[in-house]
């Protein structure tokens, strides 16, 4: 070591060769990404299935697009950490298995709004509308800005199909049927969600509004584990993995962090 | 410590050697990114001020176009790569030729990389607040740009070790080691990265799904505060505060040890951005461990700055240059130490998703990157456009309003990160949640929100300053600023083993 930093040492001789030089340093920056990500990243296995999770329906995915649009993310995360007070607060705590549609995924780094993991469900549609038009409509403080052009531009879905396609170029079980019929599904969602809104009393004629793809999108989070909670037959997360239980991912759920 | 010639050209033409050769240095373009660093500082910090009203005042988002979601990541984009960005091209261009004693390679690359990289960033302002975006931290630009940022890269690094083969001093002194790390490993976490399948012009998915996605992510997102904020600008340091000092670097030696161990253990520190998430305990631990490992390098290159000024204490007093330097390289070291106490789990389960990391991201940001960046560019000024600095006495009054913002505003984070942090995991004696509402919580820090802003208009006023400074400078300049030139022995005398 001496020999090498010391004032004519070796290194001394290195800094007169660049090529050399850089070749070191390349080598230095990769054995951390190799060691470290690329099993990660190479190992499909290392994430560990849950059957019920489903790829998104082809209005949730233009409503993910639009909530990548808008930045969201930016005040929301979408990960819960195994903490007894966010447990109490969101719900379940994230799964790696739950998470693997995600592209990109949207975790998020700063909760200057809630978590919206499990946000699925926890409200009627028409509340999300009447929030995304004005959040102070429905929690009187808030800070979220407001987002009425949701409910006044016209829902884009001619786009999907290639969306699908090339998703499942990337690995989303897809169907060549699911994609060719991709938008005429999402307009069949659309009205649904744009019908349940009208029964609870909001405004008539969303269905071909950008918001309804949103709400679609909104209502969907976090809720495949749960579907798969109150399925009747095989007892909760069936991992398709050799491990018999989900992925605990950072030791036990309940004790950390207190 | 290299030596650089000042001496005007006509005194040092080398009588009668056949062995020395003429040569001059591109000024111009020095010049030319000094000027874009103050001026997309200013459009950076003023969107940052923005943004800071908004959260305190949600009528401040201003339509379709203009909200907090996507008006923040041009926040960063504007301040990592616009601001911080062409402040490190100004010293490695500036740095790199008389470090060489060689003319950069080619003047045609230098402006193809300058207006290239400008064109990104109008790129950026205008896609950004659009909406087209890829949602990935610092990596938020679509595909079209990301190859042009690939393209632009790799004209600079053409350049840069075209530069370095033609050199006219044998040794690399140790600024440039950190500059070919910075080339290096920001061409692989950048191509890394971005890899995506189009969809259409403006859209595109991701190659990585879900857990991948987010290492691939962090490991990127890390390694670009690494090696875009960091290394950069240490090599910065390293050039330019001897020089302010006119003291040599304090010790060889530790900027052997510290470099090359800073440079391998930032890789790894990546997933201590994904504490207790989805992703495999084993990753999230070595990354907490290589995270603690790195305040020791990352101390090492604070106390050879600032021992580099050991006998030289007395010229803070009139040398705003250097006061700038020390305040930047304090921030360093406490952003540093820091960094490895959020990145343990425990005090990361408190500190993640709260005001705490906006606090460290903005300790450094705001000290080490932007005192060091002002700190270069008072140096710079009256050497650039061979005439005094307009006014000292403004410049000083940088130095204060500037340190009383980033005060006002690291100190308002802590405040209100801590405090929400505490008060989502409270429990009331019955065992339930003490805040069920999470607004309560929110309501609890919007009085930090407006000590932030006061704290970044604050800054932002300093920056004001500089560019009064600069444009008064600028008009006692000169008309005409020829290139100087030296006169160096030939390359091949300073034999080059391996290299050549
Ligand atoms: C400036 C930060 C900010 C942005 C940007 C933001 N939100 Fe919010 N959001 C909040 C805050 C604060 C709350 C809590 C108060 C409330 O309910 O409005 C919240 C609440 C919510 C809730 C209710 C969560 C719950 O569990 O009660 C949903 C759903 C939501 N936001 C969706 C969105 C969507 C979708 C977007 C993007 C179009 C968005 N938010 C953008 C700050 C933000
Ligand atoms: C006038 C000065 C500045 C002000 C007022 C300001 C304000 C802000 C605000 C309000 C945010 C959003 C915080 C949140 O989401 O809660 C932010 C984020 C950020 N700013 Fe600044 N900023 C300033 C200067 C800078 C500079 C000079 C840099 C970098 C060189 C910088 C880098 C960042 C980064 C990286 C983030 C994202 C942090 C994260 O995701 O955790 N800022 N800034
Ligand atoms: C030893 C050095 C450092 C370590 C170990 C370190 C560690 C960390 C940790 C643990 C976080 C919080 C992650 C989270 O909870 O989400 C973080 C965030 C951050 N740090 Fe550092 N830090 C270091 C130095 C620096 C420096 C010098 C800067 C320079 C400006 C910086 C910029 C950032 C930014 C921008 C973020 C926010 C990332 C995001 O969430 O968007 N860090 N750092």
């Amino acid at each position: 070591m001496a020999r090498f930093i010391k004032p004519n040492g070796l290194h001394r001789r290195l800094e007169g060769w660049p090529l050399v030089f850089t070749v070191l340093v390349t080598i230095s920056i990769l054995v951390g990404g190799l060691v470290e990500y690329l099993p990660m990243v190479l190992i499909d296995d290392s994430v560990q299935r849950i059957e019920s999770v489903r790829p998104f329906t082809p209005l949730e995915l233009a409503g993910r697009d639009i909530y990548i649009r808008e930045g969201c993310n930016n005040c929301h995360s979408q990960t819960v950490r195994p903490f007894r007070h966010e447990l109490e607060r969101y719900g379940e705590y994230t799964k790696a298995g739950e998470t693997v549609y995600e592209r990109p995924f949207l975790w998020g780094s700063k909760r200057t709004g809630p978590d919206l993991y499990r946000v699925g469900g926890k409200y009627p549609h028409l509340w999300h509308v009447r929030h995304m038009e004005d959040p102070r409509s429905t929690s009187p403080r808030s800070i979220m800005p407001p987002y009425p052009w949701l409910l006044e531009k016209p829902l884009k879905l001619d786009d999907l199909p290639r969306k699908l396609r090339v998703l499942q170029r990337l690995g989303t079980p897809y169907s060549e049927v699911e994609i060719a019929q991709a938008v005429d599904d999402a307009r069949r969602q659309a009205r649904e969600i744009a019908a349940e809104v009208e029964a609870q009393g909001g405004p008539a004629g969303l269905a071909d509004r950008e918001i309804v793809a949103l709400v679609a999108y909104l209502q969907r989070l976090g809720t495949d584990i749960r579907t798969a909670e109150t399925a009747p037959a095989p007892s909760a997360p069936a991992p398709s993995g050799p491990a018999p239980s989900a992925p605990a991912p950072s030791g036990p759920a309940l004790a950390a962090g207190e | 410590m290299e030596q650089t010639r000042t001496t005007p050209a006509s005194t040092t033409a080398a009588p009668g050697s056949s062995n020395v050769q003429l040569f001059s240095y591109d000024e111009q373009i020095v010049r030319l990114f000094v000027l874009a660093t103050v001026i997309w500082g200013f459009v950076g910090m003023l969107v940052g001020v923005l943004i800071a009203l908004q959260l305190p005042f949600w009528p401040a988002n201003l339509g379709e176009y203009l909200t907090f979601g996507r008006l923040r990541p041009l926040h960063t984009n504007a301040v990592i790569f616009a601001f911080a960005g062409n402040a490190i091209f100004a010293a490695i261009y500036y740095s790199t030729q008389r470090l060489c004693k060689a003319r950069m390679y080619s003047d045609l690359m230098s402006r193809i990389h300058f207006w290239g990289w400008q064109a990104i960033i109008v790129a950026a302002a205008i896609t950004l607040p659009l909406g087209l975006t890829t949602s990935k931290e610092y990596a938020e630009l679509e595909w079209p740009i990301d190859v042009a940022i690939a393209v632009v890269w790799i004209v600079f690094a053409v350049n840069f070790f075209a530069t370095l083969q033609r050199r006219r001093e044998r040794h690399m002194y140790v600024a440039l080691w950190f500059y070919i790390a910075t080339i290096i490993t920001v061409a692989v976490l950048h191509v890394g990265n971005s890899l995506a399948l189009p969809v259409s012009f403006m859209k595109s998915y991701p190659i990585y799904a879900g857990v991948q996605d987010a290492l691939v992510q962090w490991w990127y997102g890390h390694n670009a505060v690494a090696f875009f904020l960091t290394t950069p600008f240490l090599g910065l340091m390293y050039y330019f505060l001897p020089k302010a000092a006119e003291r040599p670097v304090f010790s060889y030696r530790l900027s052997i040890v510290h470099f090359w161990s800073l440079v391998f253990i930032y890789i790894w520190a990546g997933p201590h951005h994904l504490n207790y998430t989805a992703v495999p305990e084993w990753a999230v631990t070595l990354g907490m461990l290589f995270s603690v490992m790195l305040w020791m390098p990352s101390w090492g290159g604070m106390i050879n700055g600032l021992f580099t000024l050991r006998g030289a204490w007395h010229k803070l007093r009139d040398s705003v240059v250097l006061k700038m330097f020390v305040i930047g390289i304090t921030f360093y070291g406490m952003s540093t130490f820091e960094g490895p106490m959020l990145s343990v789990k425990s005090v990361n389960a408190l500190s993640h998703f709260t005001d705490w990391t906006i606090g460290h991201v903005h300790s450094g940001a705001l000290g080490w990157n932007g005192f060091m960046t002002f700190g270069m560019i008072y140096w710079l000024l009256p050497r650039l456009w061979r005439t005094k600095l307009w006014s000292e006495r403004l410049a000083n009054a940088h130095f204060w309003t500037g340190t009383l913002g980033i005060l006002l505003y690291v100190l308002a984070m802590y405040a209100s990160g801590i405090t929400q942090g505490l008060m989502w995991r409270a429990f009331d004696e019955a065992g339930r949640l003490m805040y069920p509402d999470f607004m309560e919580t929110v309501v609890q820090i919007v009085p930090m929100y407006w000590v932030r802003l006061i704290g970044g208009l604050l800054y932002l006023s300093g920056v004001v300053m500089l560019m009064v400074n600069v444009y008064m400078t600028i008009r006692q300049a000169p008309k005409s600023l020829p290139d100087p030139t030296f006169a160096a022995p030939a390359p091949a005398a300073a034999a080059q083993p391996a290299a050549a």
